[in-house]
């Protein structure tokens, strides 16, 4: 898509100051406030392991941690994350290692075409961090709002159960 | 088509005051969003006519929740993660906490607001019928002043509410009085989570007499997804009371059901199959209320 510099012009004149900080690291942009949550990650932090699957808060593909809650990328405006701690899933993996989370979905075939994947390790980590010994009932809860198009859930609840016993017991 | 961000302005003043201001310079100027989980779909899908938002998100005026021992008062901003992870709205308003539960999914509810459910009016918000059946009071606050109003005709038709344009909604007040009733409700749809409602139901009820002669001494019945507006079935309500649950009432609710809704087609279900669900929901209801003891 390309804009004319005219354009690019006027269409700059209404973009604000927003300072948030992303997997630990504080960062200052220049967005527009209606721009989408999910398009600043992607298009102007380069996160792209967030994805976008629906773009009406549905599917949870878009799903993040703020300030340690879950919620959907895609239905908040840029200028509602100001000052919030947003946790992506490149935030995740502990350095180069991966988390009990990750490496738990990758041993049970939680994860196929991937697009679900990020989204479901997030509300994964969101269930876990509120009942670290969640039920089955809980984790059906827990991902009810991310939709898995692949699996057929199984083995994501599966994974979601070992991740819980190993970091449990660790 | 998607929305091009530069064509809109949103601001977010930080404390009601500011927004109520705002709202008075510029009646029905400005739109309000709260968690966006219902403006943000609108807006995604370059279908949101307003072009000028104002954030009330977080404010923390609309986050309390205040209890005193004749009523409990929840600020229009409080989310559905607060309410049914409420102790006292989960044991004393039971309706309203699973209809928490039951919309959209966890991400939805940890932004979705109770103020944001009533103003978005739609006929399949689950809260909806809770709130009629509690005989919900709103606080309505505007640069005029705070005014309170019942819920049960706050709706006028499909999306049409008594709100003035420079009025937001502040509060929500339920009394403490439905302790010794029979709380029922029931969403029926394609799934719990995240799937609109088909139909949706949300009943109070408790008898008085003897277990044998028992008859009902009170009775709401609210239903959602079957009319324009969430609607209270009054007529039946009236009926229903000092009548012992016998098979001729039952059977006479159902009839009664059907001519009180006016249930469409649409993408989620069908006019006829809603009416059939609606009557075997209510008759369910009455058989519980009738083995229930929950008797004045």
């Amino acid at each position: 898509m390309s804009h004319s510099s005219e354009n690019r012009g006027k269409d700059d004149r209404g973009k604000r100051e927003l300072s948030l900080t992303v997997n630990g690291k504080p960062e200052t942009l220049r967005v527009f406030p209606m721009e989408r949550l999910l398009d600043v990650l992607r298009g102007e932090l380069g996160l792209t392991g967030t994805k976008e699957g629906c773009g009406e808060g549905e599917c949870g593909s878009c799903s993040v941690l703020m300030n340690g809650e879950l919620v959907n990328s895609c239905l908040i405006p840029a200028l509602q994350a100001a000052g919030t701690n947003l946790t992506t899933i490149e935030g995740i993996a502990e350095g180069p290692q991966l988390s009990a989370l990750q490496a738990a979905f990758l041993e049970c075939g939680g994860a196929q075409c991937g697009i679900c994947t990020p989204g479901m390790i997030l509300a994964s980590c969101h269930l876990l961090n509120k009942k670290p010994e969640p039920t089955e009932e809980d984790i059906r809860e827990g991902l009810s709002g991310n939709l898995c198009r692949c699996t057929g859930y199984r083995q994501i609840f599966e994974a979601v159960v070992q991740a819980a016993r190993r970091r449990v017991s660790a | 088509m998607r929305s091009d961000p530069a064509d809109y302005e949103l601001i977010a003043p930080g404390n009601l005051q500011a927004v109520v201001a705002l709202l008075a310079d510029e009646p029905g100027k400005w739109l309000p969003i709260a968690g966006g989980t219902d403006v943000m779909v609108l807006y995604a899908a370059g279908k949101l006519p307003a072009r000028k938002l104002v954030s009330i998100w977080n404010l923390p005026e609309l986050r309390s929740i205040e209890i005193s021992p004749e009523e409990i008062r929840i600020g229009a901003g409080c989310t559905y993660t607060e309410l049914h992870e409420h102790e006292i709205i989960a044991r004393e308003f039971p309706l309203l906490a699973s209809a928490a539960r039951w919309t959209g999914g966890i991400a939805n509810q940890n932004r979705g607001t109770l103020g944001g459910n009533i103003v978005n009016a739609s006929p399949a918000a689950d809260s909806l019928p809770a709130l009629l059946v509690y005989e919900a009071d709103l606080i309505l606050v505007s640069g005029r002043g705070e005014r309170r109003v019942p819920y049960l005709d706050f709706h006028t038709g499909y999306k049409k509410m008594k709100l003035q344009p420079d009025e937001l909604i502040r509060t929500v007040c339920l009394g403490r009085r439905f302790s010794n009733y029979l709380h029922y409700a029931r969403k029926v749809g394609a799934r719990e989570a995240q799937a609109l409602s088909k139909v949706c139901v949300a009943a109070l009820g408790r008898l008085r007499g003897s277990v044998a002669g028992a008859v009902i001494d009170d009775v709401r019945i609210a239903l959602g997804s079957v009319a324009p507006v969430p609607l209270r079935l009054t007529e039946l309500e009236r009926i229903a009371k000092g009548k012992p649950v016998e098979p001729q009432l039952v059977q006479l609710t159902r009839k009664m059901t059907r001519a009180a809704i006016q249930p469409i087609d649409d993408i989620r279900s069908t006019a006829r199959y809603r009416s059939a669900v609606a009557g075997n929901l209510i008759a369910e209801f009455l058989e519980q209320l009738r083995g229930s003891g929950k008797t004045v």
